[in-house]
């Protein structure tokens, strides 16, 4: 467009910029995000850190598949979380496993515990669902609890340090903090173009269909109850694969991530970030874990702070930080 | 070989936990089968009933006042919370009150922690209600009697308000269309109002009766709210009766599981819900439209 063309072209074109501007940010979506992750340990103030936002962020993107774009609010995702973790910690600690063999059987058996969890919870609908999700995950809890010669009970499950990953030949020192995270990235990275090929497909449409208008998806002739028990169980899969990384990189697993506090943080960080969108659950875990690591070096206390400002989004900014920006974007 | 007298025990300690579990279920149940609203926050003011009932006895130097004082208090923050935070979601998303009233049970516990520290504190039993009774069958806790007693009572007392009383009245035919009790006049915002603070009650209520018979710590909130959910699953949301038949099942089960499979105790509760909700998703007592 050429400094000639008059002014009433110009607001004309505006809106299809715009959108334009929209749509490539969609289409720019996972290489963006890969990018962003790249930077992250070099923005943030430590590796540490950023190792966390990467893990929590994709456990956000998983159930965000559920909650932001199927409209069904979980609150038994730490379930899945765990059991990738649990699953990859006892493939290796108990029958020396490999790292790769052990990940692939944390996922795969986080996926399944989904399925059997979503075929309970789906024939409930509503605020039922919630209330469901959370009994069933603390029933793995205190599953887990009990087998303690498998898990190691309230202790945790320790003793499966991978000091190195073995891959066709090649040898990478997974004990350097930097190697490690950036061989965290190329998971989560794969997980996110996987998600986003979900989202762009017409099973995408479907479950957002599903969200939007139950009855109506209903009526168009989908089948609303077996897109949603897909919807769960790929969104559990993606969850335990953030359980196996959390495995790997921190060498135990903490009981504390089956109970449901872990999901009703998981359910935080989505919200804050914005629910629905591709972006929204990183910028949550970033936003939840810089104001965890922050009020910790006044308070041991930071939750009373994480939870007013939660309850503070529920009331003012429901979209969460993304999503009222992308609002506020488009109204401007 | 179990004897008889054991299984009667173990019945009874069953039957005692059963009806703190209704006090927590009605509660749950009453408010969502008014307002819609399901309080996660529910398991926190259980726990901060039993701190305040903790402390008031403490104060007091008496149970009594514990048990009195506690729960209303209790159930007038309860009011405070729908007043300031959950009236300004109605007409938004189911999910948001909820979201909201998880966020208040995360901050309720943190506050608690701050207040009187992370490490759980023993609460001991009221000398007059210590010791054991006689029944014929056996000897049992007078204590957990008392429990019974009282919430026994307070079933009676319920059952009472809300059908013979114009407040009962009002309620169930609120639970039942709100916006028709708009038209004819009544102010219904009141009722939800103290709706709430009832459900809130009563489950402070439950807290202050469970504190003897448990350590009062901040994280017992968090497996009460679970067995609550597991109960109004069971009994049916918003059913009143399910939560009282769900509730003594639930804690019958949970007794019984413990003297024969005691690794299963906390586990059982989980499987009788999945039975349920494989044969009746929408619970023994619920209406079929509301699952």
């Amino acid at each position: 467009m050429t400094a000639s063309t008059s002014s009433v072209a110009a607001v004309a074109t505006r809106p299809t910029n715009r959108r334009g501007w929209r749509a490539r940010l969609i289409l720019w979506r996972v290489p963006l995000s890969i990018l962003a992750l790249c930077l992250l340990p070099w923005v943030l103030p430590s590796m540490a850190l950023a190792t966390n936002v990467l893990i929590y962020g994709l456990l956000a993107v998983g159930y965000n598949l559920l909650f932001g774009y199927t409209g069904l609010l979980s609150f038994g995702h730490a379930a899945f979380f765990g059991a990738g973790a649990y699953v990859t910690g006892i493939a290796i600690a108990q029958f020396g496993a490999s790292w790769y063999a052990a990940l692939a059987l944390g996922v795969v058996a986080g996926g399944l515990l989904a399925f059997v969890i979503g075929i309970l919870s789906i024939r409930t609908r509503g605020i039922y669902f919630s209330m469901v999700t959370l009994a069933l995950s603390q029933l793995v809890y205190y599953t887990a609890l009990q087998a303690a010669s498998w898990t190691g009970g309230e202790n945790g499950l320790r003793g499966f340090t991978v000091g190195q990953l073995d891959l066709f030949g090649w040898t990478v020192d997974f004990l350097d903090p930097v190697t490690k995270y950036y061989v965290l990235m190329v998971f989560a990275a794969a997980a996110l173009w996987f998600v986003s090929r979900i989202l762009n497909s017409p099973f995408g449409a479907v479950i957002e269909a599903i969200r939007e208008n139950e009855t109506r998806a209903r009526a168009c002739g989908y089948h609303v109850e077996r897109s949603k028990l897909i919807a769960f169980t790929l969104s559990g899969l993606i969850c335990a694969l953030a359980g196996t990384l959390l495995a790997l990189h921190l060498a135990i697993v903490p009981l504390d991530i089956l109970h449901y506090q872990t999901s009703g943080m998981i359910v935080m960080m989505t919200l804050l970030g914005g629910a629905g969108s591709f972006f929204g659950p990183f910028v949550g875990a970033l936003a939840f874990l810089l104001m965890e690591d922050v009020v910790s070096l006044w308070t041991s206390h930071w939750q009373i702070v994480v939870g007013t400002v939660f309850i503070l989004f529920v009331l003012f900014l429901p979209k969460g930080i993304w999503g009222t920006a992308l609002a506020w974007e488009a109204r401007r | 070989m179990m004897d008889a007298e054991l299984i009667a025990m173990q019945l009874f300690s069953g039957i005692a936990l059963g009806a703190i579990l209704i006090m927590v279920a009605l509660g749950l149940s009453i408010i969502f089968g008014m307002l819609g609203v399901v309080n996660f926050a529910h398991g926190a003011l259980f726990m901060v009933g039993a701190y305040a009932g903790l402390w008031v006895a403490s104060l007091t130097g008496s149970f009594w006042w514990g048990l009195l004082v506690a729960p209303l208090a209790v159930g007038i923050f309860g009011m405070a919370i729908e007043y300031l935070l959950i009236r300004p979601l109605y007409g938004r998303s189911v999910d948001d009150p909820l979201l909201l009233t998880f966020g208040l049970g995360y901050v309720l516990v943190e506050a608690v922690r701050i207040v009187f520290g992370s490490d759980g504190i023993p609460f001991q039993t009221p000398p007059q209600l210590a010791g054991v009774a006689d029944l014929g069958i056996g000897f049992f806790p007078i204590y957990r009697l008392f429990v019974i007693a009282v919430v026994a009572l307070l079933l009676l007392l319920l059952w009472l308000v809300l059908e013979k009383t114009k407040f009962g009245l009002i309620v169930r035919a609120g639970a039942q269309d709100p916006q028709i009790m708009r038209v004819l006049g009544v102010d219904i915002s009141r009722v939800w109002l103290l709706v709430f603070g009832l459900g809130v009650g009563l489950t402070a209520l439950g807290g202050v009766l469970a504190a003897p018979m448990r350590n009062v710590n901040p994280e017992m909130g968090s497996l009460v709210l679970a067995e609550a959910f597991v109960v109004t699953v069971i009994g049916g949301m918003g059913s009143l009766v399910g939560a009282i038949v769900a509730g003594l099942l639930v804690g019958v089960a949970i007794s019984m599981t413990a003297l024969f499979a005691p690794e299963m105790a906390t586990i059982v509760m989980f499987a009788l819900m999945a039975l349920v909700l494989l044969v009746r998703p929408q619970g023994l007592f619920g209406k079929p439209g509301r699952a």
